[in-house]
């Protein structure tokens, strides 16, 4: 007689071990996805070099200062909530009030896509806007966050602005397209927008 | 007469033949995008402020994590720093950066990035010790790890 065929595994009991090791993914996996706000500090200068004398005329810095019990100070005599802290620094950076610096052979020239007051006594050129952030140690980490992504804010919204007047589309469609097919002329555009409103955050030392 | 009686049927059985494809099928999708948490928190969990313009970290692996929170004993004031699965010292964040670098590539230590997690109620004075420590040895790129909201106010 012909030996029997080898009767076939019982596949019956496969879902349930694949459940378990469903269930198991399903507890442990975490799918946090880590993001935040982005920021670049500053290189700390060589102590042996004589750093060079930097210039600042006090009209160009937007000077923001909040003490130990979260409570904000714009140039030292307008007492403001965070949110309002995004429209003070875009109508500070984007006021155009003056020249740019002289670049190698750019001679200095006004802020031609500037939409501010021209106020005179304010900043002078987004390129020479500066936004200076100093706080005490004992403010909380939420108002300092909170700060930084208002002034965040306010440049992604300039820039955002600018893209939309020049290539028609706003600023975080150029990044996103940027990162799905990084192509030489989107980069191009994304580095004109931010040389035109360049980020230039400084934190003084902070408030005993 | 009985030959076309019809039989009384219930409903057909739905077939679970597919059914542990479709359990598989979750079951890799589980698998791929799980990712183990590697430090058990030491501290009591960091509650992360709220922001509106955040930028994704790329590259997991090259992520450097700072935890600064509140210790778990109540009777323990201040800010405590955790890295990995210790709570350290302020001035021992340099060599745990440049720990961090010998695990990498050569090429790849420019793309580090430090992600401080920190909690929404700790000191801004631990957090600019911290980025003075990493400025130090030139770990430039920070990114303050937030949750994704427009909602500031809980923020303080």
């Amino acid at each position: 007689m012909a030996r029997r065929e080898n009767s076939e595994i019982n596949a019956g009991s496969m879902a349930d071990i694949a459940f378990l090791l469903l269930i198991f993914f399903l507890v442990t996996t975490t799918m946090d996805v880590d993001s935040g706000i982005a920021r670049k500090l500053p290189e700390k200068a060589d102590p042996n070099q004589e750093t060079p004398k930097v210039v600042i005329k006090e009209k160009n810095v937007l000077d923001i200062t909040v003490n130990r019990s979260n409570q904000i100070l714009v140039e030292g005599t307008d007492y403001v909530q965070v949110t309002d802290i995004r429209k003070i620094a875009m109508d500070f950076i984007d006021n155009g009030g003056g020249l740019s610096n002289a670049v190698d052979d750019k001679p200095a020239e006004p802020c031609d896509y500037c939409q501010g007051a021209k106020n005179p006594l304010s900043s002078d050129h987004p390129s020479k806007a500066v936004v200076s952030l100093q706080s005490a140690r004992g403010t909380t980490y939420g108002m300092y966050v909170s700060i930084q992504n208002e002034i965040e804010a306010a440049y992604n919204e300039l820039r955002s602005r600018l893209s939309e007047k020049l290539y028609g589309v706003p600023y975080s469609q150029l990044l996103k397209d940027y990162k799905d097919n990084p192509s030489e002329s989107i980069k191009a555009r994304i580095d004109n927008l931010k040389g035109k409103y360049p980020q230039i955050i400084s934190e003084p030392e902070p408030i005993k | 007469m009985s030959k076309f009686k019809k039989k009384k049927k219930g409903l057909p059985a739905i077939s679970t033949a597919s059914l542990p494809d479709i359990v598989f099928m979750l079951l890799f999708f589980f698998m791929v995008s799980t990712t183990m948490r590697e430090t058990d928190l030491v501290i009591k969990k960091p509650v992360l402020p709220v922001a509106s313009e955040v930028k994704k970290l790329e590259h997991k692996s090259l992520v450097s994590t700072i935890y600064v929170g509140k210790s778990k004993d109540k009777k323990i004031s201040g800010d405590k720093i955790q890295v990995n699965d210790k709570i350290i010292d302020i001035n021992d964040i340099p060599s745990f950066i440049f720990a961090e670098r010998a695990l990498r590539k050569e090429e790849e230590v420019k793309f580090m990035t430090t992600s401080i997690k920190a909690d929404k109620e700790a000191n801004v004075g631990t957090i600019l010790d911290i980025k003075e420590q990493l400025r130090d040895i030139n770990a430039l790129k920070i990114s303050f790890s937030t949750s994704k909201g427009t909602d500031l106010k809980s923020n303080y």
